[in-house]
């Protein structure tokens, strides 16, 4: 190996199948391939209309995510959908997966879950791979020191088929967060910052290596929300290289190697990383210490800013846009905005840490009147650990919701959705217009800033919620 | 695949920047198990009021805008989600080349496969573009040229560049996944060594 590669320069060189020539692109294998419901029945078809098999099920790893619903069946197992369309997509991917052989963690699993918590929990996901699937924020993978990165349905269903999809190697870029996180300041608000630095699209053409001190000091949960937001500013993957914090999350997790192989396994993962003098096509600083806690107050993630800071004024018209979309004006403050709807949850902060970070802030406290909250744990082990914590109780008695796992909210595929017009805190990763339901108002934030505007009925990060305690 | 020459025609134009495709489809529009008559929802929000009645003064509802081939957006177009939906979506309107100064990686890959082509020109050309709504233009990939012909006799022929496989694959209706199958020697051979 010459001695001035990158993480990113390492994964692809060990995948590369055929070179990328003047006229053709490199052919890349895939390690893991990972299917939900919603991008996958196409690639199903197209194996079909060949006439050939999944050529590595055994790399394949499928869940219902999407279309599910968060209400449990009724006294008739009966599960309340949307629409019977969306049931019927779910049944589409339990035969395409009973049909070609490929591991499903449907309803009756325990490990059912949003696909990029799943993989995580289940070991599946692990330093050194590629992994694709149908779905924007695959790049939470990158996390473990893997390439991961979305994929459209046409090559679901080419990696089904062939294991392999057709890339030219994008560029690279080095986020380095050099310092350390005021406490307050979570891997969410990282992100944002990180984000509102590149702008929604300065990421576009790039493979991102976040590095640092800050960065390293990031446990596995946040390296996840961290990378799972990578898509927002434009780049293709975001990855983080292994390290001891990243093995031993790994270690005893059932798709992990056991044993004497998992030592091993690890001595080979911790090698993907970047030499000392490698190059990239880009490298920014960022100072960890002046980061605050962030929300977004626009419809495209790079538009935040601090929670006490007043919305900036539009400088064209596609921000002018944005504020009157969101029914904002320039100048004004952030924490006057009644908030209506509370969503903690989704691929970005569904995980167990997030959870308690919200039920921390819920804990002896009861949400406002007017806000309606939902909090979604991401997957079947998320809910079960935090049941065993009785997060649950602490949600339910302060007047939220506690639902079964899914992308539900975030995504609004399912029924959970912020009606039109109304102001949502989410934790979730986009406020484009009407992600989250047809003139939805999205602000995005970390699972304490949601909590704690839960509680005080507008915008609030927690030292307002705790110095309202104080006053009483 | 359904190949891409040239195509000389109608520019319809939406100048907002960063338009994502949760804009061109509404995610609750997935749910389909195929893509089948999925033009009639993009844009969906745009396009419609709530309660389901076209929205007179948008652009996509004019009478012209599904004889418009050719679709000139704003600043980084196709941000977001990696739906594939989105550029079947537009195909199903009627488009077959988006236009933009920059279209969002994963959006881009999704249209050179499924036949839309995607097209990036230099910020100035692009704002050019952005004032021909209505005007007819000429896309001509074998050339990798855009031309215009305006009224008042000016001319313009700007080249553009585009990932050489995917433009060999757009002028002859190739599937890449023919590609990736007649490799399968070479699959093999990398899979020995794992």
């Amino acid at each position: 190996m010459s001695a001035s590669e990158s993480l990113f320069d390492k994964l692809w060189k060990a995948h590369v199948v055929q070179q990328q020539t003047d006229n053709t692109p490199a052919i890349i294998y895939i390690d893991l391939h990972l299917v939900h419901e919603v991008t996958s029945p196409q690639g199903f078809d197209t194996l079909r209309e060949h006439g050939i098999k999944v050529r590595r099920p055994e790399r394949t790893l499928a869940t219902l995510d999407h279309s599910t619903p968060t209400l449990p069946a009724d006294s008739e197992g009966r599960r309340p959908y949307v629409t019977e369309q969306a049931h019927r997509q779910v049944q589409k991917l339990e035969t395409n997966c009973q049909e070609f052989g490929i591991e499903l963690h449907g309803w009756d699993s325990p490990w059912r879950g949003i696909v990029h918590v799943m993989g995580p929990e289940l070991g599946a996901t692990q330093p050194g791979m590629t992994i694709v699937c149908g779905d924007s924020h695959t790049s939470t993978h990158g996390a473990f020191g893997s390439l991961a990165f979305g994929i459209g349905t046409t090559e679901v269903g080419y990696v089904l088929a062939t294991q392999c999809l057709l890339q030219n190697k994008p560029k690279s870029m080095r986020v380095n967060v050099d310092g350390e996180l005021p406490k307050d300041v979570t891997a969410k608000d990282l992100a944002l910052n990180i984000i509102r630095h590149l702008g929604m699209n300065g990421g576009t053409g790039f493979v991102i290596e976040y590095a640092g001190e800050a960065v390293r000091a990031l446990d596995m949960e946040s390296r996840m929300t961290l990378c799972n937001l990578t898509i927002e500013a434009g780049a293709k993957a975001g990855m983080i290289a292994a390290d001891e914090t990243t093995v031993d999350y790994l270690r005893g997790r059932p798709k992990a190697p056991q044993g004497k192989a998992f030592d091993e396994a690890a001595r080979r993962w911790l090698e993907f990383r970047s030499d000392d003098n490698a190059v990239f096509d880009e490298e920014i600083h960022l100072d960890a210490n002046q980061m605050r806690p962030a929300i977004t107050y626009g419809t495209d993630p790079g538009m935040s800013i601090n929670i006490g800071d007043n919305i900036p004024q539009a400088s064209n018209t596609s921000q002018q846009k944005a504020l009157n979309y969101m029914g904002f004006n320039g100048g004004q403050s952030m924490r006057e905005r009644q908030v209506d709807v509370v969503f903690v949850g989704s691929c970005t902060n569904g995980r167990i840490s997030d959870m308690r970070a919200a039920a921390e802030v819920l804990r002896g406290r009861k949400v406002a009147d007017h806000v309606r909250m939902l909090v979604v744990p991401g997957s079947e082990a998320v809910r079960v650990q935090a049941e065993s914590e009785g997060l649950d109780k602490i949600v339910i008695a302060a007047g939220a919701e506690w639902r079964l796992p899914g992308c539900s909210m975030c995504i609004a595929m399912n029924g959970d959705l912020v009606p039109p017009g109304k102001t949502a805190v989410s934790t979730s990763n986009r406020n484009f217009e009407g992600r989250q339901g047809a003139g939805a108002r999205t602000l995005l934030a970390s699972p304490a800033t949601a909590a704690a505007s839960a509680v005080m009925g507008r915008v609030a990060g927690v030292a307002d919620v705790q110095s309202l305690q104080e006053a009483v | 695949m359904r190949a891409f020459t040239t195509l000389t025609g109608r520019v319809l134009v939406l100048e907002q920047q960063n338009i994502d495709t949760d804009q061109i489809i509404p995610a609750r529009f997935l749910t389909a198990t195929d893509f089948n008559g999925i033009g009639e929802d993009l844009f969906y929000d745009w396009r419609f009021d709530k309660d389901g009645n076209p929205a007179a003064d948008n652009r996509l509802n004019q009478p012209d805008a599904r004889q418009s081939p050719i679709l000139v957006a704003g600043h980084n177009f196709g941000c977001g989600s990696s739906r594939e939906h989105a550029p079947h979506a537009l195909m199903g309107f009627g488009f077959r080349v988006v236009i933009s100064s920059q279209i969002a990686d994963i959006f881009r890959n999704n249209s050179q496969n499924v036949g839309l082509l995607p097209v990036v020109l230099d910020k100035d050309q692009h704002e050019q573009l952005l004032t021909m709504d209505g005007d007819d233009i000429t896309v001509d990939l074998g050339k990798c040229e855009v031309s215009t012909h305006t009224v008042d006799g000016t001319e313009h022929r700007w080249s553009f560049s585009i990932d050489p496989f995917a433009r060999h694959c757009l002028l002859n209706g190739l599937d890449r996944f023919d590609f990736l199958m007649q490799s399968d020697a070479a699959i093999r051979a990398y899979e020995a060594r794992l």
